[in-house]
């Protein structure tokens, strides 16, 4: 008898959302941070058109505070698939004087991210951005649709979701809305990384243990980049660590980890007992950060 | 490892949160800092015990009113099977969550508080458990110790159950467990407070239960709605021409004789792909694009079935039973964007032939309307032909939703029965 694996299963239920971006809507595009989870996103377009092209562009928004091997990753992964890449940047946000830059210790570009996601959107006239967001992540994306409406604001409705049954997606809206469509939204860190391990796809060298400069603050180690503001007690020490999410530098936790290969992520994945976010200090603002943010129009 | 998709239903007096926080936490699917978060968060609203609802209830206004507003998707897995829960909210007012909820389910879970029984809400639960299909109901009697562990009292809410679906009609295979959410009784570990109990937990019924039905797709008439035309347009594929879509009954294979609905025409498979890999055969519900032998006029919305095989309905007057989601009342004679898996026209209520008294599940007829969460069977006239199934033999082909041509959004969802 024929069964089909959970990650079958999740992979074709991708596949299906991601062609129907393509049916549903004129513009769409993907966002394009680097990060595990758009990357396999981007893979899964791959596999839903080929021979075709992704019939939609990358969008990555670009916080200025990246990672040198995230920028070298994208470019090459645009190159590989022929395909178009659009970069918003914070720091033209900034210098525009759409968005301030925060001060102190902690500051981060991480909420600025949201004015130039949505200046972009509307420059470019984007309809649908697909977003490798998982409903396992955090509370407030385990209420979140497939395709997710946003108003001519940007802004989430988290009390009046469409409700979206069987696999039939409405993805209908007046002119200034747009959507924002998840086609992992049934994953799980642990899918994604077997997923990925399962199709050999590559992956940036930030994901497996390396040597690098950081400094521990609250429990948690970041990178010694020049974007971070050292405080007086702190020391740079050189530490084999990982990411197990990659964001901007500022808010990206570093785990200290010896896992060289994909089989050593998943085995330390499976033996771990905090989340992925557990190591990101923009979730860590109040209870319900993400809602918040989510609202305003973020990822 | 393979996955099961399951639906709680019960509010939260009945303990439906604290089941689920109880599964997450005994199977070690919640992460320290979840729980810390949880801990603190209970803290802060004065609860004496960790409030293990917290852990889905994650928007602002549920953790407010300590309600569960809108479905919550949580995942966990054990060695043996991946999980997807679809947890929704069990108020009447919420009927549209549920339906939702079940939609993709394999399983519903049904909680029953044990010092109450079989109550109203109990069937209006079981009744949209039946109206979506869902083939396994799984019955947790909770609270069992707030009545001592009774076999008796046990015995008797199954016996109430039993009667109470075999009225409705449901073909559903029925598991009955008695639980304690809080104290974690028969939950994941069994319990040594009723010993009388044989059966398993109710994890060890998550791992094991058959979902066959998911096999059983594949015995059904072959189905391929059509998404999407891949046409590269390349130097190197010229010509190339492939009709996306996820497979949504039976199997297909190369060289099969297949029909085009709704125009009637016929070629045979030539190729079935998945990116660059070449399949002899696609399974349900496998994404797949295929090949034909023959250059013919196939679009979006189209949909590709065995040419010998049982054929579709191809028809523009339909029946079914209609759950309404929107506040604005459904109404008659009104033009409704009607939209199957891929396929879309415009469509009329012609008449509400009943509507169902969720609380007794009385038809009245008469109704010339429906509001937010009725449930009421309806005939519905289309502007162009639909080719479908009757729900109960495909859930993929058989299922439809509204739209409303003004707001856009999705005001009803349809189950076609002929």
């Amino acid at each position: 008898m024929y069964k089909l694996t959970h990650l079958k299963e999740l992979e074709a239920e991708s596949i299906y959302v991601l062609r129907e971006v393509a049916a549903q809507f004129e513009r769409p595009a993907i966002l394009f941070s680097g990060g595990k989870d758009s990357i396999v996103v981007t893979y899964l377009a791959y596999k839903a058109f080929y021979p075709a092209k992704i019939p939609f562009p990358l969008l990555h928004i670009d916080t200025g505070h990246n990672f040198q091997e995230t920028l070298d990753y994208r470019d090459a992964l645009v190159k590989k698939l022929d395909a178009r890449l659009v970069v918003g940047s914070v720091q033209e946000s900034i210098d525009k004087g759409r968005v301030k830059e925060e001060k102190g210790y902690n500051a981060s570009r991480n909420r600025l991210q949201t004015t130039t996601l949505l200046d972009t959107i509307e420059q470019y006239k984007f309809d649908a951005c697909i977003g490798g967001a998982r409903r396992d992540e955090e509370k407030a994306r385990a209420k979140e649709r497939f395709f997710s409406h946003r108003d001519e604001f940007g802004q989430w409705n988290p009390k009046n979701q469409r409700p979206e049954l069987w696999n039939i997606f409405n993805g209908k809206k007046n002119m200034g809305e747009h959507f924002r469509v998840f086609p992992i939204s049934n994953w799980t860190e642990m899918d994604v990384w077997q997923y990925i391990y399962q199709e050999q796809i590559e992956m940036p060298s930030l994901y497996f243990t390396h040597e690098r400069a950081c400094f521990e603050r609250d429990g948690q180690w970041l990178a010694a980049e020049p974007c971070m503001t050292l405080k007086p007690d702190e020391k740079v020490v050189v530490r084999k660590v990982r990411c197990r999410t990659i964001g901007d530098i500022t808010c990206t936790g570093l785990t200290i980890s010896e896992a060289h290969n994909l089989e050593d992520i998943i085995e330390e994945i499976a033996a771990t007992r905090v989340t992925e976010r557990g190591g990101r200090a923009d979730d860590k603002r109040s209870e319900t950060s993400m809602e918040d943010r989510k609202k305003e129009g973020y990822f | 490892m393979e996955l099961l998709r399951f639906t709680t239903a019960g509010s939260v007096d009945d303990g439906k949160s604290t089941l689920i926080g109880r599964l997450l936490y005994d199977s070690k699917s919640i992460f320290e800092d979840q729980l810390e978060a949880v801990e603190q968060a209970s803290r802060n609203r004065g609860n004496e015990e960790v409030n293990l609802a917290l852990l889905t209830d994650g928007l602002r206004a549920e953790r407010e009113q300590g309600i569960t507003i809108d479905v919550a998707y949580r995942y966990f897995a054990t060695p043996k099977r991946k999980f997807i829960i679809a947890d929704t909210p069990g108020h009447v007012q919420y009927t549209r969550n549920m339906v939702t909820g079940a939609s993709t389910a394999d399983l519903a879970i049904i909680l029953i508080d044990a010092r109450n029984g079989v109550v109203e809400q109990t069937v209006r639960h079981s009744f949209i458990a039946k109206l979506l299909g869902i083939p396994h109901i799984t019955v947790c009697v909770n609270k069992m110790d707030l009545i001592g562990f009774s076999e008796e009292k046990f015995e008797a809410i199954v016996r109430d159950y039993r009667e109470m679906s075999a009225k409705m009609n449901s073909h559903a295979q029925l598991h009955f467990i008695p639980i304690s959410a809080k104290y974690g009784d028969n939950v994941v570990s069994a319990s040594d407070r009723a010993p009388w109990y044989q059966g398993g937990t109710l994890m060890e019924l998550l791992e094991n239960i058959s979902i066959e039905h998911k096999q059983g797709e594949e015995n059904q008439p072959m189905r391929l709605p059509v998404q999407y035309v891949i046409r590269p347009i390349s130097d190197k594929f010229p010509d190339y021409r492939a009709y996306a879509g996820r497979m949504a009954g039976g199997v297909l294979k190369v060289g099969d004789k297949v029909r085009v609905l709704p125009s009637g025409l016929e070629s045979r498979v030539k190729a079935i792909m998945q990116a660059e890999k070449s399949l002899e055969m696609a399974h349900t519900p496998e994404s797949v694009s295929v090949l034909l032998e023959d250059d013919i006029d196939i679009s979006r919305g189209d949909m590709l079935v065995d040419a010998q095989g049982p054929q579709p309905i191809v028809g523009q007057q339909l029946q079914m039973m209609c759950c309404w989601f929107n506040e604005q009342p459904m109404q008659l004679r009104k033009r409704y964007i009607v939209r199957g898996p891929v396929s879309e026209t415009i469509g009329m209520v012609q008449a509400v032939d009943y509507r169902v008294d969720i609380h007794t599940l009385e038809p009245i007829e008469g109704e010339t309307s429906l509001k937010m969460n009725d449930i009421a069977q309806i005939t519905v006239r289309t502007a162009a032909p639909l080719a479908y199934d009757r729900y109960e033999e495909n859930r993929n082909t058989g299922a439809l939703i509204f739209i409303d041509p003004d707001s856009f959004e999705t005001v009803g969802a349809g189950m076609i029965m002929n």
